[in-house]
Formats: C-alpha cells, sequence, structure tokens
C-alpha cells in the first residue's frame, strides 16, 4: 500500500493527532510570547540582568528535550498531567530565541533615535510604544518563528511521556519498525512547521510593508 | 518684538563628573538670557555638549543647580522639561519609520492636540525651515538627503512651539554648501522667532554669524562669554587659538585677490 493510501484511511486518527499538536504548540507559543516578550524588554531596561536571563535559558535549551520531560515530572501540578507538563517544557524552549530577540532588536535600535526621542520628551512607556517596539518588531516577529519552527519539532517528543500530538505515530512507528507510520507523524509535523514558516515570514513582510 | 526679561537657563557652580573623579565640566556658573541665542563654542571633550544635555536633564549634574525659567531641572518633571524644550542633533535622529508628517507630529499628537491644529502646525513648521509640505510631508527620513533631514529635524523640535530650543552641532555633519544654506536660513528664522536658542559648535565662524553671545569653553570650563564683536576684539589667551584660525581662513582667501 502506498503512503498515500495508508494515510487515507488513517486519516481520521492523524486529523486527532495534528488538533492535538497544535494545541500543545499553540498554547506553548502564546505562553512563551506572552512571557518572553514582556521579558526582553525589561532586559533592554536593566542590561545588567542580561547575563543572568539568557545564560538560564541556553542552559536549559541545551537540556535533552527528553531529559526535561522528566526532569520537570516532580513538579506540582504541572507534573501530574502530561499535556501540562509538555507545555511547560515547550515554553521554556521557546523563551530563548523569543526573550534574545526582542532584547536584541530594542538594543539595535539606533542610538540618535533613541536620543532624540528622549530629548524630545517621550516618556519610557511612549518610548516603548512609538519606537522601540515597532523598530524591533521585525526582530521580534524573525524569533518568533524560530522558537515556533523549533517548537513543533520538539513537541513530537512530547509523545514520549503520553502528551499526544504526531510524535505518537512516530514513537509507535519505531516500536513496530513500520516507516508508513512514522512518517504519519513526521510528514505532517514538517508540513505543520512549513505552513508556520511561511505564514510567520508573510507577517514580518507585512510589518516592514506597513512601515513603508 | 521686545525680549522680555530675565534668565531663562541659568547654571549655578554646575559640576558634571563621571567614574569617579573625571570631570567633564567643572563650577560652570552662567546665565543665558531669554530671547538670545547663546553658542557653546569649544574644541571636541571641552564640555560644551555635556553643558547642553545638563538643560533637559539627559545629564544630570553631579553638583551644583541648573535652573530653566528659574526653577532647578530636579525640581521640574522631568518629562515637562522636555516638552518645554526643543532639541535638535547632529544626526537628526528621525524616526525611520515614520513619515516626515509622523516625525513632526508626534509631540503635539502626545500633547494632545486637536487634529487639525497638527496639521496646521505642521504645515507651518515645515514651511518655515524651507520645505514644501505637499513634497515632503509623505516622504520617509531615508528619502531625504542630509540637509533635508536636519530641516525635518529641526522642524520637529519646534513642532509644539517651544520657548526653548538646543541644539547640537545641528549643521556639522552637513556639505558646506548646505551648511552655509542652512546657517543663513537660521539666522533669518530666528529673527521671526522670540525663542531661547543654545547652540553648540565647534565651528568659530558659525558662532560669529549665528550667536548674540559667545560662551567659550575649554576642558569643562567656562572661559569666558563674548558678543561676536568682543570676541574679534578680544586678547584673552583661549579666544587667539580661534581668532588665529578665523583669520588664516580670510587671509587666504584675501590673498588671491
Amino acid at each position: 500500500m502506498s503512503f498515500k493510501d495508508f494515510l487515507a484511511t488513517h486519516q481520521h486518527e492523524v486529523l486527532t493527532q495534528t488538533t492535538e499538536h497544535v494545541w500543545l504548540v499553540g498554547v506553548s507559543m502564546l505562553l512563551a510570547v506572552a512571557i518572553g516578550v514582556p521579558l526582553g524588554i525589561l532586559l533592554s531596561r536593566r542590561p545588567g540582568w542580561k547575563g543572568l536571563v539568557l545564560g538560564t535559558n541556553s542552559i536549559i535549551q541545551t537540556i535533552p528535550s527528553l531529559a526535561l520531560f522528566g526532569l520537570l515530572m516532580p513538579v506540582p501540578w504541572i507534573g501530574a498531567r502530561a499535556d501540562r507538563l509538555a507545555i511547560l517544557a515547550l515554553t521554556l524552549y521557546a523563551l530563548l530565541p523569543v526573550v534574545r530577540n526582542t532584547y536584541v532588536g530594542i538594543a539595535g535600535v539606533d542610538p540618535p533615535v533613541r536620543e532624540a526621542a528622549i530629548g524630545m520628551g517621550l516618556t519610557p512607556r511612549q518610548l516603548l510604544w512609538y519606537v522601540e517596539l515597532p523598530l524591533a518588531s521585525n526582530v521580534i516577529v524573525a524569533g518568533i518563528r524560530t522558537a515556533t519552527v523549533i517548537t513543533v519539532g520538539v513537541a513530537t517528543i512530547a509523545a514520549a511521556i503520553g502528551a499526544g500530538g504526531l510524535g505518537e505515530f512516530i514513537f509507535r512507528g519505531l516500536a513496530m519498525v513500520d516507516n508508513n507510520v512514522i512518517l504519519l507523524g513526521a510528514v505532517p509535523a514538517a508540513i505543520m512547521a512549513l505552513t508556520a514558516d511561511l505564514l510567520l515570514g508573510l507577517v514580518q513582510r507585512m510589518l516592514v510593508r506597513a512601515h513603508h | 518684538m521686545t525680549d522680555s526679561a530675565g534668565t531663562a537657563i541659568e547654571f549655578v557652580h554646575v559640576h558634571y563628573r563621571i567614574n569617579g573623579n573625571q570631570s567633564l565640566v567643572s563650577d560652570l556658573n552662567l546665565a543665558i538670557q531669554r530671547g538670545e541665542t547663546l553658542m557653546l563654542l569649544g574644541r571636541s571633550g571641552s564640555g560644551k555638549t555635556t553643558t547642553l544635555k545638563l538643560i533637559n536633564r539627559i545629564l544630570t549634574a553631579t553638583q551644583g543647580e541648573v535652573r530653566v525659567d528659574g526653577r532647578s531641572t530636579a525640581a521640574w518633571d522631568v518629562i515637562q522639561l522636555r516638552r518645554h524644550i526643543g532639541y535638535a542633533i547632529q544626526e537628526a535622529g528621525l524616526f525611520p519609520h515614520y513619515t516626515v508628517q509622523e516625525n513632526v507630529a508626534l509631540i503635539p499628537k502626545l500633547e494632545g492636540w486637536q487634529q487639525d491644529k497638527i496639521k496646521a502646525r505642521v504645515q507651518e513648521v515645515l514651511h518655515m525651515v524651507g520645505l514644501q509640505h505637499d513634497q515632503y510631508a509623505g516622504r520617509y527620513p531615508d528619502q531625504l538627503s542630509g540637509g533635508q533631514r536636519q530641516r525635518v529635524g529641526l522642524a520637529r523640535a519646534m513642532a509644539a512651539d517651544p520657548p526653548v530650543l538646543l541644539m547640537d552641532e545641528p549643521f556639522g555633519a552637513l556639505d558646506p554648501i548646505t551648511r552655509a544654506e542652512l546657517q543663513q536660513e537660521f539666522m533669518e528664522l530666528k529673527k521671526r522667532l522670540s525663542k531661547t536658542v543654545v547652540f553648540v559648535t565647534h565651528d568659530v565662524a558659525e558662532a560669529l554669524m549665528l550667536g548674540d553671545r559667545i560662551a567659550l569653553m575649554d576642558s569643562g570650563a567656562l572661559k569666558g562669554v563674548y558678543t561676536p564683536a568682543a570676541f574679534l576684539r578680544s586678547t584673552d589667551e583661549f579666544v587667539q587659538p580661534y581668532l588665529g584660525a578665523y583669520r588664516a581662513g580670510h587671509q587666504i582667501l584675501n590673498a588671491g585677490e
């Protein structure tokens, strides 16, 4: 049976797992952005913390994902349910690109522009809203884009702890030594990553055009 | 129009030190009159730009008091202080993601002006700096020449009609012809405005041309305050190098005749 036919016969299950996967990635990315962007902004105000925050994030990223899932299991409330655990781990992974790009984007604003804005009498909040964020937006979205693609991939590991998603097929296929089953998980995951990348790339281009 | 009496800006025993004991400005005492154009003239490292930045509190004096409109800058709300003062810098610092219109309109907008008042004012102020509204309002900074950017920077600094204008070598990065053009226009412009202008420059010709008074600075200290005429006649030690450079330039020109 060709892979196309195999896909057709399993389409309901694929759809279920894809939805679960989107859920895992979506919630994690939302959290990563909701925490990461403000954290990046804070870092731009307190550059002294840069070493600590970015360093911690980098360390988290070096922990192998499977190990991270395992390490987080004892955490109360989170460790109790596999999907919460997966979302926590995925959020932590996605944080570094988001925080770092937010910080770099804001810090990269041309010094004369910042000086003129401050000298003109913009409050710190106005400076952020009217000058820094718009100018940093392209870099920030690039960070979110990178983080999203990473998260789609790492989310496949979530299946190993029972959190569901397209990884289910991959692990099952590995156990069964059946390539078609593996592809059932790998192909939709790859398509999802590509789609996310393309869509966010479009957002980036729209942002650039909106400024011109 | 007569200048209203009084001191607009005052420095009282002002010191500015960094890294513990490096003094960029030492014991500065200077009174700037309302409505006058005061040039802060000096070499690089003379403390003239530092002095300027003490006025709108981009830098804070380590000792002494800077007064604007009779009140210590420390007592002012810093945002109110800066809205009271227009600031034009050498690189212009225009917001690259805003059009000329949006750049100039920002402070009036933040001050809550009515839309039509903002539109009228932007047009007025662009006209003052010699830019035709229809042609330039919709352009982005990267579509402007250096001279045009400086004009927009000045327009932006004047948009909310602040009584004080701080200018930090605004024409310094321009080619000599554009610079001369802008200097000439600024000279005309300042006659029509009744603003207090503090203008930083290292160019003695510019100082003589544009200033009502020249405050000469060297190594963080004020060496003297002169009218242009007095400056040219002065025998003070620190004035001589400037006169030498000024006369040398004229000698070269005259020798050719």
